[in-house]
């Protein structure tokens, strides 16, 4: 190596209680470059630049700056060495002045004065502009993401890692953003982008890292890769191992069921406003049949996480017309919160998926009695009816919720990314469960299933549409089963 | 040691000091814990049983005056129903500056119990004020409003065996029925009931504090029509906010709220006969309470964070 190192991590592992979310993950950022971090959502990105920033400590793997040694206790003793974060969700005090939250976290005496002399020397240096005096509430979504690359330049870091800076910018600012961050490592500056989006990430990167799976699978200069061979690295095509996949794709196309005739899900011309206004699902329509499983594919904020609530009838739409049946199975991301209350009974939470419509009297006996079916049905490990929820691992947690969700009666099952956090035992039970719901044929629930792991769909699904920009599209099977590139663009909307 | 004594003699001592003190200051407790335990349990924090009672006090001081001539198989189950719907119309107004505007329970409650107090004094000043406007209360209620006694010369009153028919009810409602289930759902995870059940939270909140008014208004009635017999300025010596500590230490179960509210009467009658007979003062009884109460909940809280670090995702 002839360059130093502006940021080098190496041989990383980390693991959260069962999941390991990093395993010999490396990366290596040469100094005065915009260096791209992408992988999908889980793949360990965050994680890897928490450590990065001392937010976490490795359980394995050793950390450089400026091509010296450091270990970090915590992210105070990495700003120390030089770096700077800027987070996707702001740290900032909103109803503080801009200079009170840059001298935020600074020791000794409060000088304020010093503090906005300093900011407008950054500005001065840099081109990056806020006025010290402007209540941060007040400041556009943009300005206050420069107010946070202010922080961290008055703090005097010389490596700025940024998670997602795109995610809350509109074209132009991004724009903006980019034309600043060249300038920035032009003038000996460098950066970390941590993002999924890979043309954002080509549009400005000098090289670009990826990671799948907590492990390190691509490090490349930009004009060495294209956006093709970015996504592949993402997606797994590089990566032909997937405990996902064995037996799954082949078996379920074996008996690809048909169809029966009238749809049980059916969207026409469904478009969804948030409250903020914003488009999250436009002009969608769609039919799922029993004995389907429809898979949804597609990036954060593409819509995947607003359709499946529409079809779960969890949101309504703005415009455009909805058919569902009137139980509807949903297995939501957000276990803890949105699935199950950890502090009840596993018969108390499957008396929760009735709790909306229940009348009169509750038969515990029969719950108590239906609960225990579900725990044997689904393989529930140390669970009894009148166990707590919280008692049990995530992964048994996931197979109740699953099991609850098939009960008797449902007729479509919708599913948003439900083996997150698991390990891949428990992974591959939950997404068995899926596929004989839907094996059923004529006689089951029409399954939506979505996971950002596109094995795990390809794996299950019997269809797949696509998310992008909150349109949805079919991606058509392609004749060879192995070829993943239609849907690899489909993700980034060039299909 | 003499202290104790005294405490022990004022509460239990005797059958008048059991019957016609202790079990007569829990009554007020239990209803009002019950109140507070309800609404609790749907995770709303309603600090208002004070005003809520006082409300449903001067309702049925109300009905009382207005309808003494009536007879007693009436105009007793009238001050229960008329105390209730005040107190709910009370704790309603914080219900509805919640969902309209977001306003939080606790502050709006608080508010809400000044001002009750506030308009019992005009009360007892003006219009509800007795004939020779000298005292600040109103004249004493006909015959036919004193509610009936349970023993025979002993004070303990109905409200008592509505407390304990409450509390009975209470626990079946919230542990049997499907309308109860939603309650506690709310309280346990709004947003899993609310995916996971297709529970409708903000009516199911509201509807707590109408039942959680309910309560402390009829607690209000129970005060005036078995205690005191005329609407007075101090009828209630913060019954409202003792009430919460009774139903903290019986984890807001109602079964629980029976034993813990007699075993506060019987503090709060003891504490004054201690203060008569010992010279000491009652107040160190309520900070031994206090003490009490913190450190349970101080267990508590570290056994469900516990819990907690055991249910602890394994993601990121």
């Amino acid at each position: 190596m002839t360059i130093a190192s502006a940021l080098a991590l190496a041989g990383i592992r980390h693991r959260f209680g069962h999941t390991l979310a990093l395993d010999d993950a490396h990366l290596t950022v040469a100094p005065g470059t915009v260096h791209a971090l992408l992988g999908e959502n889980g793949a360990g990105k965050s994680t890897l630049m928490r450590i990065a920033f001392g937010m976490l400590a490795p359980d394995a793997g050793t950390l450089a700056v400026q091509g010296r040694p450091v270990q970090f206790r915590s992210s105070a003793d990495a700003i120390a060495a030089g770096l700077g974060m800027v987070h996707q969700h702001f740290a900032l005090v909103g109803p503080m002045r801009a200079v009170e939250n840059v001298a935020l976290g600074s020791r000794g005496r409060l000088d304020l004065t010093a503090t906005a002399a300093r900011m407008r020397e950054v500005a001065a240096r840099t081109g990056l502009s806020v006025d010290p005096d402007a209540v941060v509430a007040t400041l556009s979504v943009a300005a206050q993401q420069r107010l946070e690359i202010v922080k961290a330049l008055v703090r005097g870091a010389r490596v700025l890692i940024l998670d997602e800076p795109g995610a809350v910018l509109t074209p132009d600012e991004r724009a903006d953003l980019d034309r600043w961050l060249r300038q920035f490592c032009a003038d000996g500056g460098t950066a970390v982008l941590i993002t999924h989006k890979v043309r954002e990430a080509l549009a400005v990167a000098d090289a670009i890292s990826v990671l799948r799976r907590g492990r390190s699978v691509l490090e490349a200069p930009r004009a060495d890769v294209d956006d093709d061979a970015v996504v592949a690295a993402m997606t797994g095509e590089a990566l032909r191992a997937s405990p996902a996949k064995a037996g799954g794709a082949a078996a379920i196309r074996g008996l690809v069921p048909t169809p029966s005739a009238e749809p049980v899900l059916a969207l026409d011309a469904v478009t969804l406003r948030d409250a903020r206004g914003v488009t999250r699902l436009r002009d969608v329509t769609l039919r799922v049949a029993r004995g389907e499983v429809l898979g949804v594919i597609g990036v954060e904020g593409a819509g995947v996480r607003e359709l499946l609530r529409v079809l779960a009838g969890r949101l309504a739409p703005t415009t455009g017309s909805v058919r569902r049946p009137l139980r509807v199975g949903f297995i939501p991301e957000d276990r803890l919160h949105d699935a199950i209350v950890p502090a009840f009974s596993l018969a108390e939470n499957l008396a929760l998926a009735d709790a909306g419509h229940a009348r009169g009297r509750l038969d515990w006996r029969g719950i108590r009695r239906a609960t225990a079916d579900v725990l044997t049905a689904h393989d529930v490990r140390n669970g009894t009816a009148d166990r707590l929820a919280a008692e049990l691992s995530g992964g048994n947690q996931q197979k109740f919720v699953v099991g609850r969700e098939r009960r008797v009666g449902v007729d479509a099952l919708v599913a948003e990314n439900p083996t997150r956090g698991l390990d891949l035992r428990a992974a591959a039970s939950v997404l068995a469960a899926l596929r004989d719901a839907a094996a059923r044929g004529a006689d089951g629930p029409a399954v939506v299933f979505h996971s950002t792991d596109l094995d795990e769909v390809l794996a299950v699904a019997t269809r797949v549409v696509a998310c992008f920009n909150g349109s949805v599209r079919e991606v058509p099977p392609p004749t060879d089963p192995e070829d993943r590139t239609a849907y690899a663009r489909a993700l980034v909307g060039t299909l | 040691m003499e202290a104790l004594a005294a405490l022990w003699d004022g509460a239990f001592g005797s059958p008048f000091a059991f019957w016609s003190a202790t079990l007569v200051r829990a009554t007020p407790l239990l209803l009002l814990g019950l109140a507070v335990a309800v609404a609790f349990r749907a995770g709303v924090l309603n600090i208002g049983a004070e005003g809520q009672l006082l409300l449903g006090a001067a309702a049925a001081a109300a009905v009382a005056l207005a309808f003494g001539d009536a007879p007693r198989l009436v105009l007793v189950p009238a001050m229960v129903l008329v105390g209730a719907l005040a107190g709910a119309a009370w704790s309603g107004i914080a219900a509805l500056l919640r969902r309209r505007y977001g306003v939080l329970e606790v502050i709006s409650t608080i508010m809400l119990n000044f001002v009750a107090a506030a308009m019992v004094s005009w009360l007892v000043r003006g219009p509800m004020q007795e004939p020779t406007r000298v005292y600040p209360q109103s004249s004493s209620f006909a015959d036919a409003a004193h509610w009936p006694f349970l023993l025979n010369g002993q004070r303990l009153h109905l409200g008592f065996a509505l407390g304990v028919l409450a509390a009975w009810g209470l626990w079946w409602w919230l542990e049997h029925s499907a309308a109860g289930f939603r309650v506690r759902a709310v309280g346990g995870g709004a947003r899993a009931a609310a995916s996971a059940g297709g529970v409708d939270v903000g009516r199911t909140i509201s509807r707590v504090f109408l039942l959680s008014g309910a309560l402390a208004g009829v607690a209000g009635a129970s005060e005036v029509g078995g205690v005191t017999w005329a609407l007075y300025e101090g009828l209630s010596p913060g019954y409202g906010y003792t009430a919460i500590a009774v139903a903290l230490l019986a984890r807001l179960d109602p079964r629980w709220i029976l034993v813990t509210a007699v075993f506060f009467g019987a503090l709060d009658a003891g504490a004054a006969a201690m203060q008569r007979d010992a010279q000491v003062p009652s107040v160190v009884v309520q900070i031994v309470v206090a003490l009490v109460v913190l450190a349970v909940l101080a267990a508590r809280y570290v056994h469900a964070r516990r819990l907690a670090q055991r249910a602890a995702p394994e993601t990121a």
